[in-house]
Parts: C-alpha cells; structure tokens; sequence
C-alpha cells in the first residue's frame, strides 16, 4: 500500500491539518485519557494481588503493512485506526455498531469496528477504505460509486464501499432485492441508496467472489 | 469505561481458570457485539475480559450425526449459510438472517447470542441515574412499566420489569427443542435452552441460569424431519436490520395434510424466548386453514397484557404467527 503521506498534494494538506489536529488535541485536553492509551506496564489488581497487562501488545497487518504496537485494552478498532494509525476513511458515525460507517475488512469479512475491540485484531488482517486501491487506480466499486453519484455528503461511504464489496464477494449480490438487504448495515442519511444500489450492480461483475 | 485487562485464550479449561482467578468484576468476550456495546453505555463494567472467541475448535459446525451441532464461537453468519441448516432448517437459517446486519453477524457468535441482553430503552440509555432499571440496579424501579412501553413485551412481565428478550435465534433454538452445552468449575453438562431463561420475576437483573463462569461451548439440535416444514417470520418496524416487534418460530410435523405435531415459539412480545404452548395444542391433528391458524396463533396470546402502548402487539403477534403457521405448512406441499 502506498503511504497514506505520499498521495497528492490536495489529499496530503489535509491529512496534515487532521493529524495536527489529533496532536493537539491529545497534548491538550486529552492528556488524561492520551496518559492512559500510552503503553501500560503491568500493574497490581486491587482485588487479588494479581499482576494483570491494561495494555495489550498488538501485532497485525493493515493493508498489508505489519504493524505492531501497545494498546490500551478498551480501544476500539476503530479508534486505533484513525487515532494512532492516522487511517482516517473508517468513520465514526454511531459508535454502536449501527450505522456502518465504520465497516472495514478483518480477515476479509467485514466487520463494525467499532465494536470491535482492538486487541482482536491480534495476528489478523485490516483492510480499510485506503488499502483498496490497485496500482491502476481506483478498486471498481470506488469508480462506480463515482459513476453513479452514489453519495451526497460522503461521511458513510467508505464504509458503503467496503460493505459493498464484501457484499459482493460473499456472493449477496445477484438482485437489487438481495443488495439491499445485504446493506441494510449501512445507513445514509442523504439517501443515495438508489446510487449505491446501481453502483454495486455495475462493479459486481467485475469483482471476483471469494 | 474503566481500564481492563485482557486476554485471549485457546481451552475453556484456560478460560474457566483465568475467570475464577480474576473474581468478580471478570467477563467472558466473545463477538463483543453486546458486551463491549454496554460497556460503552455504562452499563457492563468488568475490569478483566478474557476473550474465549478463538478457543480450540469452538467455531464447529457439525451436520453429520443426528443432531446438529454448532461450536459456541461459531459465527452467526456462517450458520446462517450452511447449506444444511438453510435448505433443511430455515427456521433456524432465517432467525440468523434477519438478525442485526452483516458485518455484525460476521462478529457475533452463537453462543454468545444467547445471552444478548434486552433493548429495552430504559435500561439502555438510563445509566448514571438518568432512570431507574431493576435489571441494572436491583431494587431501583422500572421506568418502562407505565412510561414508554411501546416496545416492552405483553406475555411474561413482573411487576418489576416487562423488557423483551431481544433474541431471534433463540426463539427459533426453543422451537426446535435445541440443548445448550455448557463447561464450567464441576465440568461438562447440558441443558434444554427452555431452562436457560429466568423469567423476570422479582429479580429481574438474575437472567440466566447459567454461573457466572460457565461457557457455552455448543448448541445441539435434534434433527427431524419438521426442520424443512418451519419457517421464521420476523416483524419489524423497518424491513430490514431491526429488532423485532413480534416473531414467530414455527415448525411443523405433518402427516399428509394434517399436523401431527407443531413446535411454536415467539420473540419481540415476551421476556424469555416464548414457547407458545397452547398454540401448539390446538394445531394438533388439524388441517391447516387461515381460521384454525389464527384460532390457534389467538391462543398464543390469550394471556397477554397490554401497557400503555404495546397493546398492538398482542393483535399484531397473533395474525404474525397465523401467516408464519400458513407459511411453515405450505412447505410440506
């Protein structure tokens, strides 16, 4: 996967002004909570004396690249994506396994990161919305959602797409009626669902079925 | 949240030890669909999760003997696709299918959908004091007897609480007469799911019957020829990716024309999974018509009693039953 820093120019101002962003923010008021995501040694249970990690030693691949490093146990995946690996694309829509905007791929199949928790990623595969492009471009259900103006404000189309082909790759794809049902994860509140329907059904064919 | 600690672990025997020497703030996690979902709402707060997802085999599913069986980390999804479970038993296929979406279904494990604990909103979105919940705080009070109780259950609420037992594939598991197997301090035992479901009572915060360190390590389902005569009928106020208003389970023994047997049970309207028991004893020996079926689905809820605004159900549940009894027994033709 090419470096989320070596895109365009356009795409790298703003990645900088976001983790800037994520900087500040965690030097200023989040200094309580950033103390407590900082890799933890072990420390004493107060019930039994027993010596237990609250971080937890995480090694995984994210769009292919191996990557290791501490967590606190209770964070999400999502929060690891896009607060300590500047993945950015996943969103944050309910945090409640609700609306989809989070969707990535874990092993392949996909999966609300939100509520996931993080240390589950252990020894697995992440796949987000930046790790799907090919060398020649974009994967074929970005360019159909292109096509088929299949968005209006954008926030929960990474996780459309990525819902869309994995729901293609699973095989649920053959009807509009199955789409839809297949995607019923996915909420958009500016209801481009009949975009997003016709652009699963443009990119199908030419995605391969797992 | 509070800080934890967590670990995963590959034998129950592990799990059961690391449980019991972490005392009681412990949890298991499985998908963590719920657990770590009431964990962001304040209302589950373990210090210590051991994460028995990827213990040894538990992802089995076995359609070979003469029962099925299906690993306690089997995932939701892929029950749900098993060739033999969706083409020999849709009741249980369906009850997978339309419950929560996929990306949940791929997390979620059988298992642990099990002991989903209730939507209702009171206790969801109550939590620091904003309202009383004696599921949450024993003793406390019950905001949604009274209060908006559109969504609270009409067959088996307490004076303490009338929250509905989320679940689909449980409801279809208790039609289907499944066993819950269970590991835990003394060993292996097993259970008919109808005895892993505490109704409400005076304690409704107790409810499960299970200890607190025991595992689901499998479900078994007798097969039988009624698994291809079932159905499962689901109600919602979306079509899709929502929980139900009202369900029905039903599966049918026919003989010729006639039913020699039928295995009922509802979900949406009642605190437990519901074996409707009276339904079932007025099909016996009958032909099937939209009039016996709704006579029998009426029986189903003729105990049934309305809130302020759950008084729909009771009508809505019983012609949802009628077309799910009309529709199991339209595939014995």
């Amino acid at each position: 996967m090419p470096d989320p820093q070596d895109r365009q120019p356009f795409d790298l101002t703003r990645r900088q002004v976001l983790e800037a962003g994520t900087i500040v923010s965690l030097t200023g008021t989040m200094l309580p909570a950033a103390a407590l995501a900082q890799p933890a040694g072990p420390r004493p249970s107060p019930e039994n004396g027993m010596t237990v990690p609250l971080s937890f030693h995480l090694s995984f691949r994210v769009n292919g690249r191996p990557t290791a490093l501490d967590v606190d146990a209770r964070t999400s995946l999502l929060d690891l994506l896009r607060e300590r690996l500047g993945l950015v694309g996943a969103k944050k829509g309910c945090d409640h396994g609700q609306c989809g905007a989070c969707t990535v791929h874990l092993d392949g199949r996909r999966v609300a990161s939100c509520l996931t928790m993080a240390a589950k990623a252990n020894g697995r595969d992440v796949t987000t919305i930046e790790g799907i492009a090919g060398a020649n471009g974009l994967h074929p259900m970005q360019q159909a959602f292109i096509d088929h103006d299949a968005l209006q404000c954008g926030y929960c189309t990474p996780g459309q797409i990525m819902a869309a082909i994995a729901c293609v790759k699973e095989g649920h794809a053959s009807t509009p009626e199955q789409i839809k049902e297949y995607m019923s994860g996915n909420i958009c509140r500016c209801g481009a669902y009949v975009g997003i329907v016709a652009a699963i059904e443009q990119a199908a064919p030419r995605i391969e079925r797992s | 949240m509070k800080p934890l600690s967590y670990v995963q672990v590959r034998t129950a025997r592990e799990a059961i030890e690391a449980f019991v020497a972490a005392g009681e703030s412990a949890r298991y996690i499985a998908g963590g669909t719920n657990l770590y979902d009431l964990m962001k709402l304040g209302i589950e707060k373990p210090a210590h999760l051991i994460d028995i997802a990827d213990l040894d085999g538990a992802n089995r599913i076995d359609t070979d003997g003469d029962r099925l069986f299906f690993g306690g980390a089997a995932l939701m999804a892929d029950v749900a696709e098993h060739p033999v479970v969706r083409d020999d038993y849709p009741v249980l296929a369906e009850s997978l299918s339309k419950a929560a979406s996929q990306q949940l279904r791929n997390m979620a494990t059988v298992g642990g959908n099990l002991l989903q604990r209730t939507r209702c909103p009171y206790f969801r979105n109550g939590a620091n004091g904003a309202y009383p919940c004696n599921k949450r705080e024993p003793g406390s009070g019950c905001a949604a007897i009274g209060g908006m109780d559109r969504s609270q259950a009409v067959l088996g609420a307490s004076a303490a609480c009338n929250a509905v037992s989320p679940g689909d594939w449980p409801v279809a598991l208790m039609a289907m007469d499944a066993a819950i197997e269970l590991q835990g301090l003394d060993g292996p035992r097993v259970i008919p799911i109808a005895e892993l479901y505490r109704p409400p009572s005076r304690t409704p915060h107790l409810e499960f019957t299970i200890g607190r360190e025991e595992i689901v390590t499998g479900i078994s389902v007798p097969k039988t020829a009624a698994g291809r005569t079932s159905t499962y009928l689901k109600v919602r106020d979306r079509e899709s990716y929502a929980f139900a208003l009202v369900s029905a389970a039903v599966a049918l023994e026919m003989d010729g024309d006639r039913v020699r047997q039928a295995h009922v049970a509802l979900g949406g309207v009642a605190t437990v999974p519901w074996r409707a028991r009276p339904a079932e004893a007025l099909l016996r020996g009958e032909t099937l018509d939209r009039e016996r079926a709704l006579e029998a689905a009426r029986a189903a809820f003729a105990e049934a009693r309305a809130g302020r605004h759950n008084a729909f159900k009771i009508e809505l549940g019983a012609r949802t039953l009628a077309d799910a009894i009309i529709n199991a027994g339209s595939k014995s033709r």
